[in-house]
């Protein structure tokens, strides 16, 4: 069931992809935003630079857990390439997720703090759908490994397409984009500075950042299973699906987190109730 | 060419300029000259920063403030004094409450006069001090931790105020 | 024969122990019976283990069960005049009414019904009284080993109130062989007379420190407590009068749902008073005012744990009967409600109080469901709960003796006060919400168990919802704990080596758990599922190498801190650019100097305790109330 092969696939390439997503990302917005941007290599500069710094820290035990935090997201991309299963998948981005909040904690800094404490407010938003996520998919092909849902010929989608609109919703705010970029953002000076990263600097930032390469790719890899009965209809869909994410970046203003944590529950609750009633009434779950 | 000329990340702090050159420097942000093509990006943390953008005159409330983000920020790394004031004191330089440029406090690499500095020697100047950043790389500067003798030391590697 | 001895040793032990521990008066004497007794009964706890292993359930009927009986009852009615007599002094009428209407129902038993009933075999083992064995005789231990440390030091500090450590001692040896008594019982009447001693046991530890809120809190716990009590009388009673005499737990377990359904509603009930589900949460929370070591045995291996192991054995004749949703439906949202209201709480203890009914509400949810997929996430549950909040409790109270204050936002930067302490806190912590660690897998297993069952789609969502709220609380408390602040110093002292004993070999066990995993569910829950269900749970050989993989990265990572580095520049945290001072003051507005301090979210507001309590307790009142008339329905229609 496990694919070390797709593992290592992953481990080499995810950055490459996940930095040229980022770049591209950036052009669009620019376009959108009637501006050129910058090269769609801007992101392996920006790291690149951000290497060439000087490491300084408030204290030691952050850049442990930078470390922590990427070692945890690699294990996690490379675990859901592998085909491993994915409630365990979820477990573990979590996990990772933790290690950038404990690593903001640990800065005993104002903004970083109110970053982490925000960090974990949306943790607490998205965690719901992705469970249900996982669950709707199992139901939906009777399997947890992410390698029998991939190449399972059921439609996913059409079986839970709800589901699939409430992990979009969700989708949002892990990929750190507005109405929903309230834990760390470019644009959020005046209120966190930069959240969460605040107090991460060269290197440490670095890291942060192509952990972010792998986490995007791993999600657009997540949405990809909604779709794996036909490849290329899911590489289709997976590009929309980022596309429409750019686009509403672009388009909405950060909210505040009581609206974000409200909405995903509210969401994650109907949805992920009535998909899965559905579901089950058709399997014959229901007596 | 190193990725620091690629990538040079600024933050911009309003000593006690009139608002004249921020918007100059805001206007670089904006469509018609799109910094973000260099990869410019207005961080507004001194620790991710790399070049360090100070409009305004040094006055007694933000000294302290300059000092802190000067210190702040990670080597190698560059000060930009944006506008006539940040660069002398400009007009304001004879008043009671104004101890002068931006130099008066902190090593200042690159200055950018006018009133107010144009956009287009906004961008001049950064691109310039990416050049100096470059350089400070090959040489491995390491910046001084600033400090005023005359206020109460806060850091114990006061090494004096540059200059 | 050897077997029986090794069940009565279990059980009579303890019972000496305490009676010498009330005899001792000096400290040297006191710590030498209790780390002696500890080590026997730990050590013959896992010798029953060796010696029954891979036997099957094994029934032992050797005891008179006529003299046996005779003398239980005689003591509790004992225990019934002694309740009688408090509840009368303190005022308490409710206790004297609930008390009264139990010892008539039991007096009344013994007088019509007695002589008809016969049990065969009184005392039996099984794989679950095995690892029920271990957790009580293991952690219950510890914690009693802890406790010379910590009392110790508590009435060094508290001289005003009364020493009465002797008693202390002795209750908590008591509370011991009464949860042995209770897990190796096969009599029903047993259990009861079991039952019953821990009821008492808790109420006099919750009570030892004799203040108002103290005695208050216990005769809260006591009434909750005899309400279940009671319920469990008339399941007794019900058994005699319809069970065909019926009286023993296999029994019982064989009769079908049509004999066993009502008794087991009933017995059911009980449980959830005693696991502190709601409606019965607040007893739980109350107990918090007792020394933390009672605490930490309250919650990790006696008491609740009673609860939830009636309702695990009691299982199979649940599954699959609306009785049974009703009462997964009762743990399920006590999870959910609970484990939000722990978000409010910035009470340590109380935080650990909220999340220990909220996992209790979750194992009552898989025994409620009761497929084996259930019950093998509901042992799991205990066993992984059990370890690692004993050890959070241990933790907060060597803390707690620090610091002076239970506050979480008091444990800021704990990481450089206290390092030793804080690593084992982290590990508690990391223990209860956080892959790789036991209490995760059980999580685990529980969704896979809900998504199999009619309606379990309703539990999955709920399981989805408290688990992301459980991240949350227990994530901002390690937040706090490993913040490193710059200006505080090692205040960590001298821990007592008692106390020191204790905390290392609970986070030992959270990780050897976690480690033998895989051997404890194939050698123990496989059998034990098998032969009671038929089917065996499990999870596949790849998950098991992915998570011993993580939890050996979780290890090896921070021994890269031993690592010598390159020193890096240390620089202050950013403050607007505001020159801060080295303990992070700052001059604000007119020069006035103000202290930085961090405050965790406690969201009062959406998970506010009060709002969040009474609605819980008023809808799980309900679904027991729809349970209950549900069985009554159902019993007479069959």
């Amino acid at each position: 069931m496990i694919n070390i092969v797709w593992a290592i696939v992953f481990i080499l390439v995810a950055p490459v992809v996940g930095g040229l997503v980022a770049g591209i990302d950036r052009k669009i917005t620019a376009h959108m935003q009637g501006r050129v941007g910058p090269s769609i290599l801007q992101p392996f500069y920006d790291v690149g630079k951000l290497f060439e710094k000087e490491q300084t820290v408030v204290n030691e035990t952050q850049i442990f857990y930078a470390i922590c935090y990427v070692i945890f997201m690699i294990f996690t991309g490379a675990l859901f390439f592998a085909g491993g299963d994915l409630l365990l998948v979820v477990f573990a981005l979590t996990l990772a997720q933790i290690f950038l909040v404990l690593g903001a904690f640990a800065a005993n800094s104002p903004y970083s703090y109110v970053g982490a404490e925000r960090e974990l407010l949306q943790i607490m938003a998205y965690e719901p759908m992705v469970i249900l996520t996982a669950v709707g998919m199992f139901v939906a092909t009777k399997s947890f490994n992410v390698s029998d849902i991939a190449s399972s010929t059921t439609p996913v989608i059409l079986l839970i397409p709800g589901i699939f609109l409430g992990f979009l919703y969700v989708l949002t705010i892990k990929l750190r984009k507005s109405p929903f970029d309230i834990s760390t953002s470019h644009h959020a000076h005046q209120e966190i500075v930069k959240g969460v990263t605040t107090e991460f600097s060269g290197p440490s930032l670095g890291l942060i950042e192509i952990t972010h390469w792998y986490e995007t790719v791993f999600l657009l890899g997540f949405v990809y299973l909604f779709f794996g009965f036909n490849p290329l209809i899911g590489v289709v869909a997976v590009i929309i699906v980022y596309l429409l994410e750019i686009l509403i970046d672009n388009t909405n203003a950060r909210v505040k987190w009581q609206l974000v944590v409200k909405s995903s529950w509210l969401i994650a609750a109907i949805v992920g109730m009535v998909n899965l009633a559905a579901l089950y009434y058709l399997s014959g779950g229901v007596p | 060419m190193t990725y620091l000329a690629k990538s040079p990340w600024i933050i911009h702090y309003d000593a006690s300029s009139c608002n004249g050159c921020d918007i100059e420097i805001l206007a670089c942000l904006t469509p018609m000259y799109d910094v973000e093509r260099f990869g410019i990006i207005n961080t507004g943390n001194p620790k991710h920063a790399d070049i360090f953008v100070v409009t305004g005159s040094i006055n007694e409330a933000n000294r302290e403030v300059i000092q802190n983000i000067y210190n702040q920020m990670p080597d190698p790394k560059v000060v930009v004094a944006v506008g006539i004031c940040a660069c002398s004191g400009g007009v304001f330089r004879e008043c009671y409450n104004v101890a002068g440029g931006i130099d008066k406090l902190i090593p200042v690499d690159v200055y950018v006069p006018g009133c107010a500095a144009r956009p287009e020697s906004i961008i001049d100047g950064i691109v310039t001090a990416w050049g100096i950043l470059e350089e400070k790389l090959k040489n491995k500067v390491s910046s001084p931790m600033v400090s005023d003798h005359d206020h109460k030391a806060h850091h114990k590697h006061a090494q004096g105020g540059a200059q | 024969m050897q077997l029986a001895q090794l069940l009565i040793f279990l059980i009579l032990f303890p019972l000496i122990a305490a009676f010498f521990l009330f005899l001792a008066k000096k400290d040297m004497e006191r710590a030498l019976i209790v780390k002696l007794s500890a080590l026997a009964i730990a050590i013959v706890s896992v010798y029953l283990l060796i010696s029954t292993y891979n036997k099957g359930a094994l029934l032992v009927s050797v005891i008179p069960a006529e003299p046996t009986g005779i003398l239980m009852f005689i003591f509790e009615m004992l225990i019934a005049v002694f309740i009688l007599y408090l509840g009368i002094v303190h005022k308490k009428w409710l206790v004297v009414a609930l008390i009264l209407v139990q010892s008539v129902a039991m007096l009344w038993f013994e007088l019509v019904y007695a002589h008809s009933v016969h049990v065969q075999s009184n005392l039996f083992i099984d794989e679950f009284s095995n690892i029920m064995a271990l957790i009580i005789g293991i952690i219950g231990c510890l914690i009693c080993v802890y406790s010379l440390g910590y009392m110790k030091f508590f009435h060094e500090h508290h001289p005003e109130m009364p020493d009465r450590r002797p008693w202390f001692f002795a209750i908590l040896f008591v509370f011991l062989a009464a949860m042995f008594g209770l897990v190796f019982s096969n009599n029903i009447l047993w259990v009861y007379f079991f039952w019953e001693v821990t009821t008492l046991c808790s109420f006099l530890l919750i009570g030892y420190t004799k203040t108002e809120e103290a005695t208050t809190n216990a005769f809260n716990a006591l009434w909750m407590n005899l309400l279940g009590g009671v319920a469990f009388a008339g399941a007794i009673i019900y058994l005699a009068m319809f069970g065909n005499g019926i009286m023993g737990l296999d029994a019982l377990l064989a009769s079908g749902k049509v004999i066993a359904l009502i008794p087991a509603a009933l017995i059911g009930f009980a449980g959830l008073t005693k696991a502190a589900q709601l409606p019965f949460s607040s007893w739980l929370v109350g107990a918090m005012v007792a020394p933390t070591p009672v605490s930490a045995l309250l919650h990790s291996s006696t008491m609740v744990k009673a609860g939830v192991y009636i309702l695990v054995r009691l299982a199979p004749i649940f599954q699959a009967t609306f009785t049974g949703y009703m009462l997964a439906m009762v743990g399920a949202l006590t999870f959910l409600i609970a484990s939000g209201i722990a978000i409010s709480q910035s009470n340590a203890k109380r935080v650990l109080a909220y999340s220990t009914i909220a996992n209790l509400g979750l194992i009552v949810a898989c025994a409620g469901i009761g497929t084996y997929e259930a019950i093998w996430a509901a042992i799991l549950l205990i066993v992984f709960h059990a370890v690692s909040k004993s050890l959070l409790f241990l933790s907060v109270g060597t803390v707690e003796h620090r610091i002076k204050s239970r506050e979480i936002d008091d444990m800021n930067g704990l990481i450089v006060r206290m390092p030793k302490i804080a690593a084992m806190m982290v590990i508690g912590i990391a223990g209860m919400f956080l892959a790789p660690f036991g209490m995760l897998i059980s999580k685990w297993a529980a969704i896979r168990a809900f998504i199999d069952v009619p309606y379990g789609f309703l539990f999955v969502v709920i399981l989805a919802f408290g688990s992301a709220i459980t991240l949350f609380f227990w994530a901002k408390w390690m937040g706090k704990i490993i913040t490193v602040t710059s200006d505080s110093k090692n205040i960590e002292g001298e821990v007592d080596h008692s106390e020191w004993a204790a905390l290392v070999s609970l986070a030992g066990l959270s990780f050897i758990t976690t480690l033998v995993f895989p051997l404890l569910s194939t050698k123990l829950l496989e059998p034990f599922l098998m032969t009671n269900y038929g089917h065996v749970a499990q999870l596949s050989q790849d998950n098991i190498i992915i998570m011993i993989l993580m939890l050996l990265l979780l290890v090896i990572l921070p021994l890269s801190i031993l690592i010598p580095q390159r020193k890096h520049k240390h620089v202050a945290p950013y403050m607007g650019g505001r020159t801060t001072t080295h303990d992070m003051r700052f001059s604000g507005s007119l020069g006035v100097q103000k202290k930085t301090v961090l405050s965790n979210y406690y969201l009062h507001e959406y998970f506010g305790e009060t709002k969040l309590r009474t609605a819980g307790v008023w809808i799980c009142s309900a679904v027991i109330g729809v349970m209950f008339i549900a069985t009554v329905l159902r019993g007479v229609i069959l």
